[in-house]
């Protein structure tokens, strides 16, 4: 017997060992539930009626239909999903969100679709890729989550599954984003601060729940998650094809617009200098043209009161 | 008032073909830049900010008229690049489509010309030419700044 061949087999044990217990702490940690155990569980008392006039101002102020609507036809309702979303991970296909029965969220129950808006949890416990912005949607009221519900729930079934995201490993393990979530999720819904107006309040919610403002017009590290303090700053286009604006009070952002201009903007789509926005603003403006005078205004008084972040840097400009 | 947009545009459409490979880029920038321009007095009036001027409003759709003549001949296929150019790749990808929105941009400012006579006309007509702008910036335009 060679005497380092024992240390040898020890290590190889104690490897395997640490591989099994790092699998199952892996495994621990990135579990929906642990999750939920950590943060606790969301809130999902609502009441029995919903209103349903509420959940399509929150339907559209969420911007749902700009990624699950059918793309190449003009029906908004038609929620059957398919749209492929390029990202520096992969492509992400949004699901079909129709209250169709077996392909999309007919046969949901509120409080599965409340844990999918606050989680990013499926009905049977997978985690969904924050591609679906449920960092902004956490921040919506259970109530108001419930109302969306009750409104997709009026929508007409679409048939047919969308095909799988196109992501390259190891993005296609769904259980890692269980560690992302720990990290980047905090599951607070969104408290009224007293110290301002109903109405900057109103807008804080709409552009910071579901809004999702900040998942475009900010800059992303590696992990994907918005930069710490650089949120509303703009940077390089998720999608690849150009730089989205700043919009926080910055020169090179929105410290030249009155808040009326931006109410304008959500509004009509034309900047003070009536250049129409493009790209997927666009889109975003087919939603917010169909909110209400006073809710694109909240807006407008909220985004008017970010204070001023510089731009992040440009990305090099290639060669021509 | 038809037959000096005609000829305008005719002229534009001779004078375009003789300079286009000089700066094409840049002229496409300032015929946008007079679009956006041109909507200014319409966009007040739209908002209630500025009184009612017909002659101001055909003198915007002439304005669109020409530019969406003139536009869809200011693309080769050497501007794809340079001159800050936020023209979207889809462009090239795709030129049937985005001469047809050019196409439908002149159609649909040459019935609102003919449409508006007064107030109540151009609020009802005019929302419609200017949708134009942003579903068109949807597909062929990148934003860079």
């Amino acid at each position: 017997m060679v005497p380092g061949s024992l240390s040898v087999k020890k290590l190889l044990v104690a490897l395997v060992l640490l591989a099994a217990l790092g699998a199952a702490g892996f495994w621990l940690l990135t579990a929906p539930f642990t999750y939920e155990a950590l943060r606790g569980a969301p809130d999902v008392t609502v009441a029995t009626a919903p209103n349903l006039e509420n959940g399509k101002t929150l339907f559209y102020a969420g911007g749902c239909t700009s990624c699950h609507a059918i793309p190449g036809q003009d029906d908004r309702t038609r929620l059957g999903g398919g749209l492929g979303l390029q990202s520096p991970f992969g492509t992400f296909y949004a699901p079909n969100i129709s209250p169709h029965p077996r392909d999309g969220i007919g046969g949901w129950t509120v409080a599965s679709f409340i844990r999918a808006m606050r989680e990013g949890v499926s009905p049977d416990g997978r985690h969904y890729y924050p591609a679906f912005p449920y960092t902004s949607y956490q921040r919506m009221a259970a109530q108001d989550l419930a109302d969306v519900f009750a409104f997709l729930k009026t929508l007409p079934p679409v048939e047919g599954k969308v095909r799988d995201h196109d992501l390259p490993f190891p993005f296609n393990v769904r259980r890692g984003l269980g560690l992302w979530k720990l990290a980047f999720l905090d599951g607070k819904p969104i408290q009224p601060d007293p110290a301002k107006s109903a109405e900057w309040n109103r807008g804080r919610y709409l552009v910071e729940g579901p809004g999702h403002c900040a998942e475009c017009h900010s800059p992303r590290a590696f992990t994907g998650a918005i930069v710490d303090g650089k949120r509303f700053s703009g940077g390089p286009d998720p999608e690849g094809k150009g730089f989205v604006p700043n919009i926080t009070q910055d020169k090179a952002g929105l410290a030249s617009w009155s808040k009326n201009d931006i109410a304008e903007l959500l509004k009509t789509g034309f900047t003070p200098e009536y250049d129409a926005v493009g790209g997927s603003m666009a889109p975003v403006i087919k939603n917010t043209s169909q909110l209400s005078d006073a809710d694109r205004g909240a807006m407008a008084e909220y985004i008017k009161s970010l204070p001023a972040v510089a731009s992040p840097p440009r990305p090099p400009k290639k060669a021509e | 008032m038809l037959r000096i947009i005609i000829a305008t545009a005719a002229i534009a459409i001779g004078a375009t073909a003789v300079v286009a490979q000089s700066d094409v880029i840049a002229q496409r920038k300032d015929i946008m830049k007079s679009v956006g321009g041109a909507t200014k007095d319409p966009g007040a009036m739209l908002k209630g900010e500025a009184a009612f001027d017909l002659a101001k409003v055909q003198k915007s759709l002439a304005t669109y008229q020409d530019a969406a003549k003139k536009m869809p001949a200011l693309f080769p296929d050497n501007s794809k690049t340079g001159g800050e150019t936020t023209a979207a790749p889809k462009i090239w990808e795709d030129m049937a489509g985005f001469k047809a929105a050019f196409q439908k941009f002149e159609a649909d400012a040459t019935k609102a010309s003919a449409e508006i006579k007064d107030e109540a006309s151009f609020k009802a007509n005019f929302p419609a030419v200017l949708k134009n702008c942003g579903s068109c910036h949807e597909s062929y335009r990148v934003k860079k700044s």
